[in-house]
């Protein structure tokens, strides 16, 4: 009864909530339409600030730390670099918020630095240093944007030149600069470090205060959980004692990538950065696999590289076996980096599309508007019901695998373990 | 595609959130509750096992006391057997006893009854013997009132005398 009443609820709630936000996007669409690609982008991707919920516009500031071209570090805030300009429609009368990025311009030892978010440049919404460009300079500029105009068919306004940003119809010459801003993902990443610490330590101190009892509620959850990795996928594939040697580092890759997917699919402030479907996060993530496999390696797994057990034609005149095991030691972690990469972005992807559909449906009046809304939502649910399911799976896939490879590399050469260990990751992939 | 492009901060940050969280669980997180969890299942197998040791001396205890049971109870029964044995036996020894009492008892009273009677019997005679006599005498003496009489009981007697 409650229940039926609460899914009613919740359906007119989003029909009513749907239907201003897509007359909101209706009059964007007037003024040049909806660029979809930028918007998912624009939500997959990184940023210097994160977005405060329910206003598109305004930002929390974090810190921008970058490295100018003759080697001195600047720190300030990313909200600085931006600005809130009120935009009044001339038909309608109705504001609307954008946020422009502006110059900062820092002086330093009688030097000033002047750095931008680049908009129309090759190195799209990142920090670059600018440096104004002498009359003749930007007249050469110019001519060769109009040319790359031409013959692309884009607008002027949006041609980019290499190695020249335009901002306000300006050009600069640019320099990227090294980069290791505090940006959403790494605010994001910091985040979910103190969660899964949090999570953990909460573990530890339940068992130094109640000894060997067994934690209940969240902890237990927490405790089943690390069973699960330990018991079920590192102890049953390297065996008791190699399996508590590499348990930390595989209980860590479990619960941070755990944390990290979960962290994103929430869509208000602590969450929302797009962290496991960002290549720069699997990458480490693959590449320290890569290390602790091959670091670890014993005797026989380089053996098995560099002089596998295979008749003596495929490995003495031409070393076809080792090309195409070395060729495995870096397409191993390298499938684990896109695996996870690709998973989470694509969730995340179908999840922003599903909903953009309700502002492309706009353009076809309320009733369509409605309709979408009702629809887009609950595929939307669903969807994200889907993504926490595959958060969990491929955290724990990444973690079966890397146990897999790490297996792999500790085997001693004696039995026929290896065989096993190797049919497993290929059905995984598959 | 800068979706593609790994961004060079994120993964020195990542690098360095990754490190800093797996060198704190590896240090204090992780060894600690592996070694807790194992400690536990321990205990537990342990339990386990003690529980069922515990049940089967249970159920040993059990046989046993069922056993230890059964023999008090035979026993029991035996005593009891024996208990009425020997009352049966006590009586009818009793009853032997009381009947070879009365029998001596018997024959004593039999004994005086048997010489009471004789003396009786004796007494008897004598006193039927004096009153024999005493008639006798008085008969003799009516009978021999005349003198004839005691002619003819002279000549009787002789007669008698003589056939002998």
């Amino acid at each position: 009864m409650t229940n039926k009443f609460y899914h009613i609820l919740a359906i007119v709630l989003v029909a009513v909530f749907g239907l201003p936000s897509a007359a909101m996007a209706s009059d964007s669409h007037e003024d040049g339409g909806l660029d979809v690609k930028e918007i998912i982008f624009e939500h997959l991707g990184d940023g210097y600030g994160w977005e405060v919920p329910f206003c598109h516009a305004y930002r929390i500031p974090l810190p921008v730390i970058v490295k100018a071209e003759d080697g001195k570090w600047f720190s300030f805030s990313s909200g600085s670099l931006t600005d809130v300009v009120v935009v009044e429609d001339e038909e309608t009368g109705k504001k609307e918020m954008h946020l422009v990025p502006v110059i900062k311009k820092v002086e330093r030892d009688g030097k000033t630095y002047e750095f931008i978010i680049a908009k129309v440049s090759s190195h799209k919404d990142k920090v670059v240093e600018i440096f104004p460009l002498s009359s003749e300079e930007e007249a050469a500029v110019k001519a060769q944007a109009d040319s790359i105009s031409a013959a692309s068919g884009v607008a002027l306004s949006k041609t980019v030149v290499p190695g020249y940003v335009l901002h306000d119809g300006v050009y600069y010459k640019e320099y990227r600069t090294f980069d290791i801003s505090i940006t959403k993902n790494v605010l994001a990443l910091f985040i979910c470090v103190i969660i899964v610490m949090l999570m953990v330590m909460s573990v530890v101190r339940f068992y130094e205060k109640k000894g060997l009892k067994a934690p209940r509620k969240g902890m237990g959850f927490m405790e089943m959980l690390i069973d699960f990795v330990y018991t079920g996928v590192i102890k049953s594939t390297l065996g008791a004692e190699k399996g508590r040697k590499f348990a930390p580092y595989l209980l860590t890759c479990f619960f941070f990538i755990l944390v990290m997917n979960l962290v994103g699919l929430i869509v208000i402030f602590p969450g929302g950065a797009n962290l496991t479907g960002n290549i720069a996060v699997t990458l480490v993530l693959a590449l320290l696999t890569f290390i602790v496999t091959n670091v670890m390696g014993k005797k026989h797994y380089w053996k098995e590289i560099f002089w596998p057990d295979v008749p003596i034609w495929l490995k003495c005149p031409l070393p076809i076996m080792q090309t195409i095991e070395i060729f495995g030691i870096f397409t191993k972690p390298a499938a684990l980096c896109v695996r996870l990469f690709a998973n989470m972005m694509g969730g995340h992807m179908i999840v922003i599309t599903l909903i953009l559909l309700i502002f492309i449906f706009a353009a076809f009046g309320a009733a369509a508007t409605g309709a979408s809304v009702v629809v887009s939502v609950a595929f939307t649910l669903f969807m994200l019901a889907l993504d926490v399911l595959v958060s969990f799976i491929q955290a724990y896939v990444f973690t079966m695998l890397s146990t897999m490879f790490i297996g792999m590399s500790q085997e001693d050469g004696h039995g026929h373990e290896g065989a096993d260990g190797e049919t497993v990751p290929d059905a995984v992939e598959a | 595609m800068e979706l593609f492009t790994p961004d060079f901060g994120l993964v020195f940050w990542m690098f360095i959130a990754f490190i800093i969280l797996f060198l704190a669980l590896a240090k204090w997180g992780w060894p600690m509750i592996i070694k807790n969890m194992e400690k536990r299942a321990d205990i537990i197998d342990k339990g386990v096992e003690y529980a069922r040791s515990a049940k089967d001396q249970l159920d040993n205890a059990r046989a046993e006391a069922q056993k230890y049971v059964a023999e008090a109870q035979k026993q029991q029964a035996e005593m009891l057997r024996d208990a009425a044995k020997m009352k049966t036996q006590i009586i009818e020894e009793a009853r032997k006893e009381a009947s070879s009492e009365a029998q001596k008892v018997m024959d004593a009273a039999k004994l005086s009854i048997e010489q009471s009677r004789k003396e009786a019997e004796l007494q008897f005679r004598n006193e039927v013997s004096k009153f024999s006599i005493e008639i006798a005498e008085k008969m003799v003496r009516q009978e021999m009132k005349t003198d004839k009489a005691q002619a003819e009981l002279v000549n009787k007697l002789l007669d008698e005398i003589e056939k002998n």
